[in-house]
């Protein structure tokens, strides 16, 4: 392990001394078949930041994060997770994570409260701290008064909120999210993350996102890296990204910048559309 | 949230890791029990399944097996018909919870909720340990509603606790077994309406080649060479020993179940990953 540790920190210049960062994946390559869904990537995410992974689908986020999260092997190339080499310490990874798959994966048989038990138990929360974890997990995604009832009696945005709480009750380090927010309404959106965003600020813990949504990347996330066809196509804080393409661009002009306008069916049209074709015009005069 | 769970570093220290793998074997009966408490939680909830599963076995003892206890057409020796059959029928309600159980693990597959176990500190074979039992948890609460059944129709069973234990303990290993099987053609086929084509397709081969309806000494030769390598007859055999004191063959049958659910375990485990992708 003591390997790992040091090529950790060796990402980072200058800082022989301080911990690991969060996450570390250097020349990954992950092929399907003849398909190459990730084409030699590099990244470092710090500890405690939020952290986004923006991209058209198919972009190769998904898998990125699965072989992070030890659900897929690192076929080629180097992921450690708080120093921990992913393909090596695979119990030692999962115990630092919580996973927010992107389906609604909820055990619709069973309440709210024992569906964050059933985790509980997994990542081996101690018996007596169980019920108070449980329930602290629960009332931070704000489900306390909900949490005896069917998870399949639940809104979208509740069971969005419910995935979150299982993860949580692990106390992770490292949070990854992968499409948090599909598919709901913007207040329930707003919910979800206003949460996270608490969570992270009390606790410190490290954030990984993927997300559609251009301006939740842009308000939420410290750091951002643009994938498109299995490469990392740009890096850094929405800001610096922004003010690379030109005064007043916003993170969704970086992403049709990289992508070559390849925006997703699930972020055209709509208002949004409405509101860059808008940008667009302000910006021609 | 408390913070004070992450204020130590998670440093890369082989003691870390090395307590961690101590952790996982130590954890891995507890993991088990999960499961098999979270079946219990989800039946509790929804207990329809119990009453619908109840009324096949019911036409197998009414219809079946009153008619062919009057036809006496079946040697069973000194037992009446019923209470020959009672005992296979309490295995096949086992076998057909069962059997049907890898649809569960495709549901979650599909559903997320496979990749998110997969993603605790829980290792493969402790997951499908864990849904084995769970299938057990369910076998054995369906068995209580046939044996009680049995009984209203005038069966007469054994009147030993230690035996009735000793018959879940058979129920719960045979269903077991038979989950592992039915997540092994889950983790080959990955789609539901094929594992379910498979699991009509072996069920009732798997019933008809047993000691289930009649004893093997009337089989022909073939079949005779079929329910030897049948687990279901290891289990008919030693739920008849068991529950109406019929010459058994007790430490075989049990050798034999212990074997398969280990062996199953081990297979269907290796399967896992496949359903995670």
């Amino acid at each position: 392990m003591s390997d790992a540790a040091v090529v950790g920190a060796g990402i980072a210049p200058g800082n022989g001394d301080l911990p690991p960062p969060a996450v570390v994946v250097r020349d990954l390559r992950h092929r399907f078949g003849s398909h190459v869904a990730v084409d030699g990537i590099d990244l470092t995410v710090k500890r405690g930041e939020v952290f986004g992974l923006l991209g058209p689908n198919g972009a190769g986020k998904t898998t990125t994060i699965r072989i992070l999260n030890t659900l897929l092997p690192v076929q080629e190339g180097h992921v450690e997770v708080f120093g921990h080499d992913v393909s090596r310490s695979t119990m030692a990874v999962r115990r630092l994570l919580g996973y927010v798959p992107q389906q609604l994966s909820i055990e619709a048989a069973l309440t709210g409260r024992e569906n964050v038990s059933w985790f509980a138990r997994l990542f081996d929360v101690p018996r007596r701290e169980r019920r108070s974890r449980v329930d602290d997990a629960l009332e931070t995604m704000g489900l306390g008064d909900a949490a005896d009832r069917i998870a399949g009696t639940y809104s979208g945005g509740m069971v969005r909120r419910l995935e979150p709480a299982q993860a949580l009750v692990n106390r992770p380090r490292l949070l990854v999210l992968d499409e948090p927010t599909v598919g709901l309404d913007p207040i329930a959106r707003d919910g979800v993350w206003q949460r996270v965003e608490q969570l992270r600020r009390s606790t410190g813990m490290t954030v990984i996102a993927t997300t559609h949504y251009m301006e939740e990347a842009d308000a939420l996330c410290d750091r951002v890296a643009l994938m498109h066809l299995g490469m990392l196509r740009a890096e850094g804080t929405p800001e610096q990204l922004e003010q690379e393409i030109g005064p007043d661009a916003s993170l969704e002009d970086v992403f049709r910048h990289f992508t070559g306008g390849s925006l997703d069916d699930d972020t055209k049209g709509g208002l949004r559309e409405v509101r860059s074709a808008r940008r667009t015009a302000r910006r021609l005069g | 949230m408390r913070s004070a769970a992450l204020a130590a570093p998670p440093a890369g220290s082989a003691e870390l890791v090395e307590l961690g793998r101590w952790r996982t074997i130590s954890s891995f009966p507890r993991r088990v029990g999960t499961f098999c408490l979270v079946e219990l939680q989800k039946l509790s909830h929804d207990r329809s399944e119990l009453v619908t599963r109840a009324i096949q076995p019911i036409l197998w003892l009414v219809i079946y097996g009153e008619t062919f206890n009057r036809l006496h057409a079946i040697p069973t020796g000194n037992v009446p018909y019923l209470t020959f059959l009672a005992p296979g029928i309490i295995a096949q309600s086992g076998l057909f919870v069962a059997i049907f159980y890898g649809i569960q693990i495709i549901w979650e597959r599909d559903s997320g909720i496979l990749t998110k176990l997969l993603v605790t500190p829980t290792p493969r074979s402790a997951l499908i340990c864990g849904k084995a039992f769970s299938a057990a948890i369910r076998a054995i609460a369906q068995v209580i509603v046939v044996l009680v059944l049995s009984v209203v129709l005038g069966v007469r069973f054994t009147d030993s606790p230690a035996r009735i234990l000793g018959a879940f303990a058979v129920v719960a290993l045979g269903a077991a077994f038979f989950a592992c099987l039915s997540i092994t053609v889950a983790g080959v086929v990955l789609r539901r309406e094929r594992l379910m084509g498979i699991g009509q397709m072996i069920t009732m081969p798997l019933f008809f080649a047993s000691s289930a309806l009649y004893p093997v000494s009337v089989m022909p030769g073939w079949l005779k060479v079929l329910s030897k390598v049948n687990p279901l007859t290891y289990e008919v055999d030693a739920l008849r020993g068991l529950l109406i004191s019929s010459p058994a063959h007790l430490g075989l049958d049990f050798g034999v179940l212990c074997g398969t659910v280990v062996l199953g375990i081990a297979v269907s485990a290796s399967l896992v990953n496949r359903l995670a992708r």
